[in-house]
């Protein structure tokens, strides 16, 4: 049986055998609300930390009228142009990286704040932004599941 | 909501801002190593930055 390291900083003994029933919750609450399954674990301060960084990066990029990817999986462009491999990668990733923010992305995809890609830096950097605010979150589920598991303090 | 029109710089060190607070988070233990490592992140941001700024800058003529 694994014991409770007592000095700060030490590697808690991981569990052999975690239950799904641990992790999959927080991670869930963690891609849906940012932070989230920090707070569910009580670390309060990281989760704070963690929600005020993915929301205030994801905040920036709709005021910056960033773009969002919506549609990666359909290869048609108005249903004539088949589109190429990197086009098709990106936008795949773009996707994969919006709806990774959870419920900012789905609220911005409700409430139609999300717009077509435009040129400019200011637009291009807001799209970058809301990218990254969803690769952040990413790395925050791993510090939950981390977290759950044991793996971490 | 409000649109915001920012520079390059400004886009930039947000980014850097930003994203060395979640890597201090997630990647060390101890607050300390967390505080040290995200000014490391942030540190190293802002040098590529510029690093890469006057590279572009002297490359272009």
């Amino acid at each position: 049986m694994a014991t409770k390291p007592n000095t700060p900083g030490a590697k808690p003994a991981p569990s052999q055998d975690v239950e799904f029933s641990k992790w999959i919750p927080p991670v869930l609450l963690g891609w849906l609300i940012p932070g989230g399954g920090h707070f569910l674990l009580r670390r309060h301060a990281r989760g704070g930390l963690l929600a005020l960084s993915v929301v205030v990066m994801f905040l920036l990029g709709i005021m910056m009228r960033g773009a969002t990817f919506q549609k990666p999986f359909f290869d048609m462009i108005d249903g004539q142009q088949r589109l190429d491999l990197l086009t098709k990668v990106i936008n795949t990733g773009g996707f994969l990286g919006n709806i990774a923010s959870g419920l900012p992305y789905l609220m911005t995809a409700w409430f139609s704040y999300d717009q077509p890609d435009v040129a400019g830096h200011v637009h291009d950097y807001g799209t970058k932004f809301l990218v990254a605010a969803g690769l952040l979150n990413i790395l925050a589920m791993v510090d939950v599941f981390e977290i759950a598991t044991r793996k971490k303090d | 909501m409000p649109k915001m029109s920012l520079t390059h710089f400004e886009a930039s060190i947000l980014f850097a801002l930003l994203t060395s607070i979640v890597l201090g988070i997630v990647t060390k233990r101890t607050d300390n190593e967390r505080l040290r490592y995200g000014l490391y992140c942030f540190g190293s941001f802002v040098f590529a930055m510029f690093a890469l700024s006057w590279l572009m800058y002297l490359g272009h003529g």
